[in-house]
C-alpha cells in the first residue's frame, strides 16, 4: 500500500502523504485558503469555517483545515458558491465584532481586519445583536477584551494542550458562547501563569499585554528623573519585525539609538544582567553541588515558570535556585553600584526593562523584587510596546545607524545573549561552573545537546572527575514532565533549566505576534534562535566569569559570588501560591 | 397542516430551540441562526422589507451548507420549506404588514365596527392601557399607538363590533 494520495484540487493533480490535509495539500501547488481558526501544530478543530471548500460528491461544504485528504478527491477551494459562503461567514463574525480598529492594539497587523480586506467587505449585511462582555484588565500582565474575540480557541488550545494550564475554556453556548475561566473570573485570580503564549496565539485584538507605555512616556518627559532602560536578550532578535525587517536580523545597534532618540538617559543591555545571573547561578550550582545542597537545581528566571512552581509544586520550591532574574538583578545593581557610583539619587532613578515577556510586568511588582523601598525595576514594556513607542516618535527605525550600549555596564559575554533560547541559561551556566569546578579552561564551549526544539533535552557532562547530569525543558506541558518526575524520585539531574515559552524567552508572549500564515511558513522559533547563537558566536567573550564588567563589578562591590552583599540584592526567596482565588 | 397556524411564526418557533440547542462552535450555526432568528422576528413585527426575504434565504442555504453538524445543517429547513410551500405568507406579513393566521399580534390591527357598535362603551372599560377614547354618546375609537394587541375589548364586546 502506498502511504501517497493523489488527488486534485482546481484542476490541478498533486500527490501528498497520507494524513495531509486539503489545507495543507492546497498549500504544496500554491493555492491560498483563508483561514482564521487554524493555528499550525496548536489548532486544527474546524469551527470558523472560514476555510471551506467544495469536494465533489459532497453535500455540503467541507472544512480544508481538518478534512484529510483521499485518492482521487477532487476539490474546488475557489468556486462561486464557496466565496460566496465565506463572504457571509466573515460578515457574521463581523457583526458580532467591536469593529473598533482605529483604537485596537492590533490595527495593522490583525487576522481579521486583513480577511475583511482580502473579500473587499463593504458594509455588514447581517448586523444584529452583539454579545456582551466586561473587559478584564486586573492581571499586571495581561488584558482580555471578548468584544473582539471571534471564538477561534487559538488561546485555548494554547494553554490546555501546549502549556496544558488549562486556565481557560469555552464557556456557555450558542450566541452566548465565550472563552472564561473557573468561575468567569479574572486571570489573575486563577491558575493562569501569565505566559502569554495565549497572546502571541490570537488572530485579533482580545488579548494584549497590559500597557506600561504611558508611564514611561511620562517619566521621559520629567526632567528630574533618571529614566534608564534595559533590553533583553530575546528583544534585539524580534524587534525588527515590527518595522517588517526579516525574522532573526539582529537589531541591537539601531534598538539602542531609538532608545537614545526616545529620550532614555541611559541604555544598558540585560544580557550584562544575564552574566551577572551565570555569577551567582553557577556559583550556587557548584556549592549545592559540592555541599550536598538540594538538587536538581532549577533555574529560576523564567516568572511565568516560577509562578507555575508556586502554584502546582510549591513542596519542591527549594529545588528553585535562589538567583533573581536577570534583569531584576540589573535593576538592583542600577539602584545601588551604578548609583552610588553616578552619585545620582536611586529614587529619582526610574528603571525601564524592555522584555520579551509579558510575565516580566508581575514579577517586577512581586514584594521580594525590592531592595529596602526600592523596587528593583519601575517598568516593565515588552518588545511590542517598545516598537509602538518608535513608531510614536516617527523615528524610521530601518533607516537608523547603530550604537553602542552604554558603559560602564555595557559589553556583555556571547553566554548572556543565550539566555534568550532554551538551553541557553544552561550552556551559559555550564561554561562558567565547568571553569569553577574544574580550574580548567572549558576547549569545547558549545553545547549543542541542549539546544535545539526538543521539549525535554538531557545531556551528562563531565565535570572534573564529576558526571553532571542536566535536563532542559521549555514549554510548560514539558516542565511538568520533568517535576513530576522530580516529585516521584526518578529524576537523576543535578541541574534543570526551564523555561514558560516553548522555544525560549525569543518566543516569549511580549514578542512580535505573527499570523497563522507566517507561522505555517517560517520556522520563527529557529530564525530568532540562530540570531541569538550567531551574537555567541561572535562575541570576542563567551564566558561570563571573563567578563570586564563582572571582574569590575564584583571587585568594586560585591566582593565574590554568594556573599552577603550579593544576596541581599540578587538573590530572592518563593512562597506557596494559591491557584484559585475564587 | 392546519391553515389557522402563521407559517412565518412557526419557522421562528422551530428556529428559536436550535438558537438555543446550538453548542456554539462553528459559526455559521452560533452566529448565523440568531440572525435568522432576528429577520424572523423583523418580519413577524412588520418591519421587514423583501430584501430581508432575500437575504434570509441566503443565509440559511449558507447555514445548511457550512455547519459542521446535523444540527445547524437542518435548522434552516422550517424556513426554506415554509418560504418554500407559503411564501404568500411571507409576503402577507412584508408586503401588506398582515398575519393572515392573525397570530402576529404587532400586525394584528383592531378597529370598531361603528355600524355593529352599540356604543356600550364595555371595551373601553376593559383596555387594560387606555387605547379606547370616546363616549356613550360619539361612540369608540381604538388608538392603535397606545393598543398592546392584547384581544380584551374584542372578547368583550358583546355584539361582536371589534375585529
Ligand atoms: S481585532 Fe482586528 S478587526 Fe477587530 S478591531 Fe482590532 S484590528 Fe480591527
Ligand atoms: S497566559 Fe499562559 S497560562 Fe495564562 S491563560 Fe494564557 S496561555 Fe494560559
Ligand atoms: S481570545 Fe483570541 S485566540 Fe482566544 S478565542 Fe478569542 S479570538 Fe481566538
Ligand atoms: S520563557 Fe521568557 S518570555 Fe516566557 S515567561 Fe519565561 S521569561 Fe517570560
Ligand atoms: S452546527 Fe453543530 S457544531 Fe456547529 S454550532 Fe451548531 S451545534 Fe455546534
Ligand atoms: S386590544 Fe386590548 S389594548 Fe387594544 S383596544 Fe382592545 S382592549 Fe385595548
Ligand atoms: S475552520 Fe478551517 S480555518 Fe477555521
Amino acid at each position: 500500500m502506498s502511504d501517497l494520495v493523489k488527488l486534485n484540487i482546481d484542476g490541478i493533480d498533486v500527490e501528498v502523504p497520507k494524513g495531509t490535509t486539503v489545507l495543507q495539500a492546497a498549500k504544496q501547488i500554491n493555492i491560498d485558503i483563508p483561514t482564521l481558526c487554524y493555528l499550525k501544530e496548536i489548532n486544527a478543530i474546524g469551527d470558523c469555517r472560514i476555510c471551506i471548500v467544495e469536494i465533489e460528491g459532497r453535500r455540503g461544504f467541507v472544512a480544508s483545515c481538518i478534512q484529510q485528504v483521499e485518492e482521487g478527491m477532487k476539490v474546488h477551494t475557489n468556486t462561486k458558491n464557496v466565496v460566496e459562503a465565506r463572504k457571509i461567514i466573515l460578515d457574521l463574525i463581523l457583526s458580532n465584532h467591536n469593529r473598533d480598529c482605529l483604537t485596537c492594539v492590533r490595527n495593522g497587523n490583525c487576522e481579521l481586519q486583513t480577511l475583511a480586506m482580502k473579500f473587499n467587505v463593504k458594509g455588514i449585511e447581517f448586523e444584529g445583536a452583539k454579545t456582551e462582555h466586561k473587559i478584564d484588565d486586573l492581571s499586571p500582565s495581561i488584558v482580555r477584551d471578548f468584544s473582539k474575540c471571534i471564538l477561534c480557541r487559538r488561546c485555548v488550545s494554547t494553554c490546555k494542550n501546549v502549556q496544558k494550564i488549562g486556565a481557560i475554556d469555552c464557556a456557555q453556548r450558542g450566541f452566548e458562547s465565550c472563552i472564561s475561566t473557573v468561575g468567569n473570573k479574572s486571570l489573575n485570580n486563577v491558575n493562569c501563569t501569565f505566559c502569554g503564549q495565549c497572546i502571541t496565539a490570537c488572530p485579533v485584538g482580545a488579548l494584549r499585554e497590559k500597557d506600561s507605555t504611558d508611564i514611561v512616556w511620562e517619566k521621559l518627559k520629567d526632567e528630574d528623573t533618571f529614566v534608564v532602560v534595559q533590553t533583553a536578550p530575546a528583544v534585539r532578535a524580534a524587534l525588527g519585525e515590527e518595522f517588517g525587517m526579516k525574522i532573526g536580523t539582529n537589531v541591537a545597534g539601531k534598538m539602542v539609538t531609538a532608545l537614545k532618540k526616545l529620550g532614555f538617559d541611559k541604555v544598558f543591555d540585560t544580557n550584562t544582567g544575564a552574566d551577572l545571573t551565570i555569577m551567582e547561578e553557577a556559583n550556587e550550582f557548584v556549592e549545592r553541588f559540592k555541599n550536598g545542597g538540594t538538587l536538581p537545581m532549577i533555574t529560576s528566571c523564567s516568572p511565568g515558570w516560577v509562578r507555575f512552581i508556586e502554584m502546582n509544586y510549591p513542596e519542591l520550591l527549594d529545588h528553585l535556585s535562589t538567583c533573581k532574574s536577570p534583569h531584576q538583578m540589573f535593576g538592583s545593581i542600577l539602584k545601588s553600584y551604578y548609583a552610588e557610583k553616578e552619585k545620582i539619587d536611586p529614587k529619582k532613578m526610574f528603571v525601564v526593562s524592555v522584555m520579551p515577556c509579558v510575565a516580566k510586568k508581575f514579577e517586577r511588582q512581586r514584594e521580594e523584587m525590592k531592595n529596602g523601598e526600592l523596587d528593583d525595576v519601575d517598568a516593565v514594556i515588552t518588545t511590542r510596546e517598545l516598537a509602538r513607542m518608535i513608531k510614536q516618535a516617527n523615528i524610521e527605525f530601518t533607516q537608523l545607524e547603530d550604537s553602542s550600549f552604554d558603559d560602564p555596564m555595557g559589553e556583555a559575554t556571547g553566554a548572556g545573549a543565550i539566555f534568550g533560547v532554551t538551553g541557553g541559561v544552561m550552556e551559559a551556566a555550564l561554561r562558567t561552573a565547568y571553569e569553577t569546578i574544574t580550574g580548567k579552561e572549558l576547549k569545547e564551549i558549545d553545547f549543542e545537546s541542549v539546544r535545539g526544539k526538543k521539549g525535554i533535552k538531557k545531556a551528562t557532562i563531565k565535570i572534573g572527575d564529576a558526571d553532571v547530569k542536566v535536563a532542559v525543558a521549555h514549554g510548560l506541558s514539558n516542565a511538568r514532565k520533568i517535576m513530576d518526575e522530580i516529585k516521584e524520585g526518578k529524576a537523576d539531574y543535578q541541574f534543570v533549566e526551564i523555561m514558560a515559552c516553548p522555544g525560549g524567552c525569543i518566543m516569549g508572549g511580549g514578542q512580535p505576534i505573527r499570523s497563522s500564515k507566517e507561522r505555517s511558513e517560517y520556522d520563527i522559533r529557529k530564525l530568532r534562535a540562530d540570531c541569538l547563537y550567531d551574537i555567541d558566536e561572535k562575541s570576542t567573550i563567551r564566558k561570563s566569569h571573563e567578563s570586564p564588567v563582572m571582574k569590575k563589578l564584583y571587585k568594586e562591590y560585591l566582593e565574590k559570588p554568594g556573599s552577603h552583599k550579593a544576596h541581599e540584592l540578587l538573590h530572592t526567596s518563593y512562597h506557596k501560591r494559591e491557584k484559585y482565588d475564587l | 397542516m392546519d391553515d389557522t397556524k402563521c407559517m412565518v411564526n412557526l419557522a421562528k418557533f422551530y428556529l428559536g430551540f436550535t438558537v438555543d440547542e446550538s453548542c456554539g462552535k462553528c459559526t455559521p450555526c452560533r452566529i448565523g441562526t440568531k440572525r435568522m432568528l432576528e429577520i424572523l422576528e423583523k418580519i413577524t413585527e412588520g418591519e421587514a422589507t423583501l430584501e430581508d426575504l432575500e437575504r434570509l434565504e441566503t443565509l440559511a442555504k449558507t447555514i445548511q451548507k457550512a455547519s459542521v453538524c446535523g444540527l445547524g445543517q437542518t435548522a434552516p429547513n422550517p424556513i426554506l420549506s415554509t418560504i418554500k410551500y407559503f411564501k404568500d405568507e411571507y409576503l402577507a406579513h412584508i408586503n401588506n404588514k398582515k398575519c393572515p393566521a392573525k397570530e402576529c399580534k404587532a400586525l394584528l390591527s383592531l378597529s370598531i365596527n361603528s355600524e355593529k357598535c352599540k356604543k356600550c362603551g364595555l371595551c373601553a372599560k376593559n383596555c387594560p392601557v387606555g387605547a379606547i377614547k370616546g363616549d356613550r354618546e360619539h361612540g369608540y375609537e381604538i388608538d392603535e399607538n397606545i393598543c398592546i394587541k392584547c384581544g380584551a375589548c374584542q372578547k368583550n364586546c358583546h355584539f361582536s363590533a371589534i375585529s
